[in-house]
């Protein structure tokens, strides 16, 4: 009988191909989108593990000199001498036609054990792959190879390394960098020996950088992915609940056969949920597969993108990792579980001899609709309490969540409010019946509206919150990239000598001068500014006291940036243990740290010793002065930073990263579309009732046939409506809550309304297509299919 | 103390199989990198000769030491220096072929306390400079204006010592005059020591500062080639007897054929027997559980020849040293037909 019985229910779907079709991609499109969104985070997020060892610091302490000069053997030589245990790294590029690459040289022998998690070469250097295993072994990722063209070194690759830095011994790196002196800094060893004497005065200790940096700052794009991934999985699971809902619809008969002759109704419920079970796991592998496609495609984009926004290095290259397999897989099977839920409480509850009346489902439905909107409520009211009391991401996720429910969960009884109202203000027998009938259809639609409604909120938020942040950014790089030309010179002696041809060609000087300092605990960076318009024009303040450049310039006070001032919460007016007083607050983006500026002269005064190497250069014509510069001064390939250029790489790596958003923008709306296609077809099959006495009345099959799409479009256009202040709340949320709560600072939200209409329009196209099919179906229903209604009837 | 060489050679053996594949000819032997090797008859200066043979593969400065406080609890010290050279020559800077290690360690009755120091030679961050005489890595020192008179210092994250010791006889030399074998196809080392320092000092260990006293033993071996490659575990002792005698004895254990054993008979005067293969003979009794294997813990030792029949007991059987080559090194207690205190050192368990 269980044999029979699957036969059966599987006969359906041999029967229905198409919507066998359906129930697979959307549930694979739906684990698609999701898992393609876990690959690239997962990508980026492994990368930056491995970038984050050595690079950052890996959470250990650094020495540097504190008079700001690069440290030298004998520096290293003396401390380790006194017995601190610290191991030198020397960093810089090296440069060969258009390409960069950044070396980064360690000492083997003395590099701590935490800093060197997952570097095997470094960990073991004269095993087989170990780093003294050959003469001049530089382990580099496979697509920086032709960096080291005609170089005698011995390159081993490794996918692993982050791309665009090679790691190699620091004789190998000296040799490369032509540096046999230098170190730019010196790790510290977390344990250090017994009775271990103070630092001497002329080093500084620099706190641990928090481990994974990188990853730190890169949060929050990622919990945008992974929102917008969770999303789409969302929409896609509308898919599945209307497919499967589709078939229960079908197979009622079936059902009630299946019953009738005997098979009991904890056997039927486990077919179908072993049916299922099996399409969840077809379906969850292809969209995995699909989904590594997609995390293929789209990750070079998000690799520039990071790359450009962060300085994160990920590899371009995807790696499959067994968990994605895993958890791919899970979420189809939650999915599918989830979507199918309500069928299956339905088949546990059907009457043996019941039979299905649309007009009862719908009285069903404004019960549950009313349900519906009280859940929402509910959740509203947990989303104001996080948001007010709540700390953290988790918090941020939580808000987000509640929103974006309780907005679906309210959509019904709105839709329908929305019905009535038109209904009043409409007179007319076919008005009035159109009106009706749309609210009679709205259960088995508003499922896929919700689908709709959170694929279009989804969309002008993530957009308004990258839009904003392009803006912010532009803003930003103004702030900090006010100079034509920033120059880097390698000694006071070199700088001097530039800076004297510099003066006799009357070009204005911004030295940029710095040092590290601690306030409150924690690693911050004080820099002396020189008293120049640049400053006063480009620098956004968030607040400020009257006066504010003046009164820095005459070295009344500091001002902080936006980290600083939340953190510590200071305001202008306050006084910093530094003893300045705060005179304004800056927005600074891309840097977690805390920042302080002070007058040049404030600054020279309390730093004497601390003298610029860097310097921004106000030039008419940056091209002409820069290549004057290099004509003289023959200097080195990145010495000379061109802003324009600058800017615009930035804001290209924006664009791209539009290139992404806007591609997860369309297929969630396709997923949407799909979903509202499946809703309508399931409908189509159980409305010839309702549609043939209007026919037999006289409205002709083509005029029905407009008024659904008609219908479809009205309905979505309601959705839509909703869609753009639930999308706008998302992006209020992301920018004010989650970016306060990740990294300390607020990005201001900026609207788009040109965008917002062009969604809308995208929107309202996908509803149109949803709805042409079953259209057309019914204007073409052959008339004797019609008149069968009524022979029914009787 | 020539089987120390393995420590070194272990921490460093893949590097030089590698560095030896692409440098050398295969069938040129073993030692066709450039490297010196011992020479039978050869005559040792001093002071030079406590200074750095950087043409040479390796060599040490090896000390150890057996102590007792005023209340009369036994301690074991350790101070070594490695040198480990890929070429036979140094260069200034980070591009020196030699590379230098660092143990020391402290053994009370309960506890063993060990570090590790490692440095790239070239940069003056580890060595040894014969006159006035210092060794040196990082902060760790050994250092006097000759070996008569020594300072003696290391830390780790949980224990220090500062000793002075003073050298209360001659230098004695083991094997033919300094030349000692090491295998019977003729491998060998130059190898001496300085088995009678007497040491005042003060140990700070967590439960605070202990003064001590007691005697040391230090070691000078080098050698470019002193192992074979199927030579790779040994038992080294080294014997102070109450009747002030002391015997170094050692046993090198072969995976491919009969274990070489040596040994060196020091009378308090200084004046020594140098004992060939097979004379010298040494045999676990008993084991203790040490960092997951079985280590023995208890020896019969004997040199039939001098009428010595020993039973050597670790103090502690739990002295293992924690560093980048594991290995188990303490101090022994003597007993049977000679009394004393001593050293051992086990690798390859």
């Amino acid at each position: 009988m269980t044999r029979l019985g699957l036969a059966a229910l599987l006969s359906h779907w041999r029967r229905n191909p198409w919507q066998f079709a359906t129930l697979i991609a959307g549930l694979a499109l739906a684990t698609a989108l999701w898992s393609g969104v876990q690959a690239i985070n997962a990508e980026a997020r492994a990368s930056y593990d491995t970038a984050a060892d050595v690079v950052s610091g890996s959470g250990l302490q650094q020495i540097r000199r504190a008079d700001g000069l690069p440290l030298s053997i004998a520096d290293y030589v003396a401390l380790r001498r006194e017995g601190w245990q610290v191991s030198p790294v020397l960093e810089g590029s090296l440069a060969r036609g258009d390409s960069s690459l950044r070396i980064l040289g360690v000492e083997p022998l003395t590099l701590p054990q935490a800093a060197v998690t997952g570097e095997a070469a470094v960990q073991s250097p004269f095993a087989d792959d170990g780093i003294f295993n050959k003469p001049d072994v530089v382990i580099v990722h496979p697509e920086d190879v032709a960096v080291f063209e005609g170089q005698s070194v011995t390159l081993q690759t490794d996918a692993a390394r982050p791309r665009g830095t090679a790691l190699a011994d620091i004789a190998t790196a000296a040799r490369l960098l032509q540096s046999s002196d230098n170190i730019t800094r010196l790790l510290v060893a977390p344990d250090q020996p017994l009775g271990l004497a103070s630092l001497p005065p002329e080093y500084s200790l620099l706190q641990a950088a928090p481990r994974n940096d990188v990853a730190r700052l890169t949060e929050s794009y990622h919990l945008n992915l992974t929102a917008f991934g969770l999303l789409s999985f969302a929409v896609g699971i509308f898919i599945v609940y209307g497919a499967v809902g589709l078939a229960f619809e079908q197979r009622r008969g079936v059902f009630r056969t299946l019953r009738a002759l005997g098979l009991p109704l904890r056997n039927l419920m486990g077919l179908l949920a072993v049916e299922l079970g099996v399409f969840a796991l077809i379906a969850g592998a292809v969209g995995v597969t699909l989904g590594c496609l997609l995390a293929a495609a789209l990750l070079p984009d998000v690799a520039a993108t990071l790359r450009g926004l962060y300085g994160a290095e990920i590899t371009g290259q995807l790696q499959l990792r067994p968990v994605w397999w895993l958890s791919g897989l899970g979420m189809a099977l939650a999915g599918t579980g989830i979507a199918a839920a309500a069928a299956l409480i339905k088949l546990a509850r059907l009457p043996l001899l019941s039979f299905n009346h649309p007009r009862a489902m719908s009285m069903h439905a404004a019960g549950v609709g009313r349900w519906m909107a009280a859940v929402a409520l509910g959740l509203f009211v947990i989303g104001a309490a996080i948001a007010m009391t709540g700390q953290g991401l988790f918090a941020g996720f939580a808000l987000l969540a509640c929103l974006l429910i309780g907005a679906a969960f309210c959509l019904p009884l709105l839709l329908s409010g929305a019905l009535h109202l038109a209904q009043r203000f409409h007179r007319g027998t076919l008005a009035e019946w159109f009106w009706a009938d749309s609210r009679q259809q709205l259960p088995g639609l508003s499922m896929a509206l919700m689908a709709l409604l959170l694929a279009m909120a989804a969309n002008i938020g993530v957009s308004t919150m990258v839009s904003s942040f392009r803006l912010t950014f532009t803003g930003y790089l103004d702030q900090r990239l006010a100079s034509e030309l920033y120059l880097t010179t390698e000694s006071q002696a070199e700088a001097e000598d530039i800076l004297a041809f510099l003066k006799r060609e009357g070009v204005t000087v911004l030295p940029i001068i710095w040092q590290e300092l601690r306030i409150g605990g924690l690693p911050a960076e004080i820099y002396g500014i020189r008293n120049h318009a640049t400053y006063r024009e480009n620098w956004p303040l968030l607040a400020s006291v009257p006066d504010v450049w003046d009164r820095v310039a005459a070295g009344e006070g500091a001002l902080i940036n936006e980290q600083l001032s939340r953190r510590n919460d200071l305001q202008p007016g306050d006084r910093l243990e530094t003893g300045d007083m705060v005179l304004g607050v800056y927005s600074d983006y891309g840097n977690s740290a805390g920042q302080l500026v002070i007058s040049d002269g404030l600054f020279a005064q309390r730093y004497p010793d601390v003298s610029a190497l860097r310097f921004g250069l106000r030039a008419a014509n940056p091209q002409e002065l820069a290549a004057r510069l290099d004509a003289q001064f023959d200097l080195e390939a990145d010495a000379l930073i061109n802003q324009a250029e600058l800017k615009a790489f930035s804001l290209a790596v924006f664009e791209r990263t539009f290139s992404v958003t806007a591609a997860l923008n369309i297929l969630t709306l396709s997923v949407a579309g799909l979903a509202l296609l499946i809703g309508l077809l399931t409908l189509a099959t159980l409305r010839l009732p309702q549609l043939a006495p209007v026919w037999a009345l006289g409205l002709t099959r083509r005029h029905l046939a407009a008024l659904e799409l008609l219908r479809a479009v009205c309905l979505a256009s309601v959705t839509c409506a909703l869609a753009v202040p639930v999308g706008l709340l998302l992006a209020w949320v992301l920018l004010a809550v989650v970016n306060v709560e990740a990294f300390g600072w607020r990005l201001p939200m900026f609207l788009f309304p040109l965008d917002y209409i062009k969604l809308g329009a995208l929107t309202l196209l996908a509803a149109f297509l949803a709805a042409l099919w079953p259209a057309l179906r019914l204007a073409r229903t052959p008339p004797d299919q019609l008149l069968r209604v009524f022979s029914n009837e009787r | 103390m020539s089987v120390r060489t393995l420590i070194f050679s272990l921490f460093l053996y893949i590097g030089w199989t590698v560095a030896a594949m692409a440098q050398s000819f295969a069938g040129l032997g073993s030692d066709a990198e450039g490297f010196a090797m011992p020479q039978r008859g050869y005559t040792f200066q001093f002071p030079q000769d406590h200074g750095a043979h950087p043409e040479f593969r390796i060599e040490w400065w090896y000390l150890t030491a057996n102590l007792q406080s005023a209340e009369g609890t036994e301690y074991g010290l350790q101070w070594t220096l490695f040198r480990s050279a890929m070429e036979p020559t140094e260069r200034a800077g980070w591009d020196s072929p030699q590379l230098w290690l660092g143990h020391a360690a402290v053994t009370t009755p309960t506890a063993h306390f060990v570090a590790e120091r490692r440095a790239r030679g070239g940069i003056g961050q580890a060595g040894v400079v014969a006159d006035p005489f210092e060794a040196w890595i990082d902060e760790w020192t050994m250092a006097g204006a000759d070996m008569q008179s020594v300072r003696l210092h290391a830390r780790g994250a949980d224990f220090a010592y500062e000793m002075q010791l003073e050298a209360q006889g001659p230098l004695i030399f083991h094997g033919e005059n300094g030349y000692s074998q090491k295998s019977a196809s003729g491998r060998a080392s130059y190898y001496y020591s300085q088995p009678f320092f007497d040491v005042t000092g003060t140990l700070m260990l967590p439960d605070g500062p202990v003064k001590v006293t007691g005697q040391a033993w230090l070691d000078r071996e080098w050698a470019s080639q002193p192992l074979g490659a199927s030579q790779v575990s040994w038992d080294w002792f080294s014997m102070a007897f109450d009747g002030g005698a002391r015997l170094m004895g050692f046993t090198l254990r072969d995976s491919a054929g009969p274990d070489y054993t040596a040994a060196t008979w020091i009378e308090p005067d200084g004046e020594t027997t140098a004992f060939p293969n097979g004379a010298f003979f040494a045999e676990p009794l008993a084991q203790s559980r040490v960092a997951g294997r079985d280590i023995p813990s208890r020896w019969r030792a004997v040199l039939p020849d001098k009428g010595v029949d020993v039973t050597v007991e670790a103090m502690n059987p739990q002295a293992w040293m924690t560093t980048s080559i594991p290995y188990w090194e303490g101090p022994v207690r003597i007993s049977g037909s000679h009394g004393g205190r001593g050293y051992l050192e086990m690798t390859g368990y």
